[in-house]
């Protein structure tokens, strides 16, 4: 006689890895991902203000520092991050109403989303650097 | 838990190639997940060319030709070959659908075909749905009452309350979308997942029913709940055309209706 495999030793059927992934998915997961790294970036804007408060040597320093092409890097990551959980934020609260439900609905949200962190990105870098 | 790597006994191994008979000439290659418990080996895949020129449409068919023609180990759930039974959901070509309502010809290339994803494996294609069912029993899927059917003997509805059961009472129970769900993949324990929301959803919008805040209560938690967030994976998956993701936001917005 055969032995066969108890319930407990049954295997796990493949997930992650072979799961065809709807934009919709990728831009939740972005929306987590973005609201992570919007906590350490408020890190950096605390910093900002801590080095004022220890005198204007410390503070230069971190002007450098932002100044640099990794701390625009830094900020650009910053505000797309930000301007992305804004957006999607949003997208939430009407899916919180009850809205928006429908796949084209869906759909037309991923690139409103994507669209509109795009173009917010931009405008602020323009303000900035104008 | 969030575990994105298989388990040790879980990982899919390269199986064995079934060539087509000589002299097919339009062939469809089909990647197949295989698990035989009866070896204890790892689960395989296998491949196998089928002729299109003597093969139904749909993803079904070939598999059903494989098992008559080929491989007659090959296993799988199957019954109405319609769409109506909810027996043959799968994950074919990426996404969570019945094998039954897909056709061969919308899937590019090798057609890859998988058992619904995150589930223990009984065999081949045949996911143990255990907890599942014992999930869809908690939320008593039946008609709860205290007061006596009127003298006429049926509790009426009008076509008001009849329409809000529509698009819940499709629901055939094959867990397309629940298996499709990154957030009952980690959390399947404790979260209901999708498909038992959406049946949650069809006695709490009955008018007949008289148990709306003892459902409700039921559902209050952090886990059976509001481990949804929205993804949308089983609206995009749902072979029927339903709207689970809906059907539970209509549960949370009853919650905060209900808290005033």
């Amino acid at each position: 006689m055969t032995q066969t495999a108890k319930p407990a030793d049954r295997p796990l059927s493949p997930h992650v890895f072979i799961y065809r992934w709807p934009l919709a998915s990728l831009l939740s997961i972005t929306h987590r991902i973005t609201g992570i790294g919007l906590t350490i970036g408020t890190l950096l804007l605390t910093s900002w203000i801590v080095s004022a408060t220890h005198g204007g040597d410390s503070y230069a320093a971190f002007t450098a520092f932002i100044g640099s092409p990794f701390g625009y890097f830094l900020l650009l990551g910053f505000s797309l991050a930000l301007f992305y959980h804004l957006c999607n934020g949003i997208r939430h609260l009407f899916w919180d109403a009850g809205m928006n439900f429908e796949i084209a609905q869906t759909n037309s949200g991923n690139w409103l989303v994507l669209s509109g962190t795009v173009v917010l990105t931009a405008a602020a870098w323009l303000l900035a650097l104008m | 838990m969030v575990e994105f790597s298989l388990p040790k006994n879980s990982k899919p191994t390269k199986g064995k190639t079934h060539a087509a008979p000589a002299g097919a000439k339009n062939l469809k290659r089909f990647e197949i997940y295989r698990y035989d418990p009866d070896t204890g080996a790892n689960p395989r895949i296998d491949t196998y060319d089928v002729d299109m020129d003597s093969c139904g449409p749909m993803v079904l068919d070939a598999l059903l030709k494989i098992k008559d023609e080929t491989d007659q180990t090959l296993t799988l759930r199957r019954s109405c070959r319609e769409g109506i039974c909810g027996s043959c959901s799968m994950n074919i070509d990426g996404g969570n659908t019945l094998a039954c309502l897909k056709p061969i010809e919308d899937c590019k290339g090798t057609v890859r075909v998988y058992p619904l994803p995150h589930m223990p494996v009984v065999k081949d294609l045949v996911p143990d749905l255990t907890h599942i069912y014992a999930q869809y029993a908690s939320i008593e899927p039946w008609m709860k009452n205290d007061t006596p059917p009127p003298s006429s003997g049926e509790r009426l509805q009008s076509p008001e309350e009849r329409a809000k059961l529509d698009g819940l009472w499709e629901c055939i129970l094959c867990f397309c979308c629940t298996t499709s769900c990154p957030s009952y993949w980690w959390n399947g324990d404790r979260y209901l997942g999708p498909a038992v929301l959406l049946q949650a959803a069809r006695w709490i919008n009955d008018s007949r029913d008289e148990a709306t805040g003892e459902r409700l209560d039921n559902l209050e938690d952090p886990f059976r709940l509001y481990r949804c967030h929205t993804i949308m994976n089983c609206t995009n998956t749902c072979p029927k055309g339903l709207n689970p993701a809906k059907a539970i936001a209509d549960i949370k917005m009853k919650m905060v209706e209900r808290a005033g």
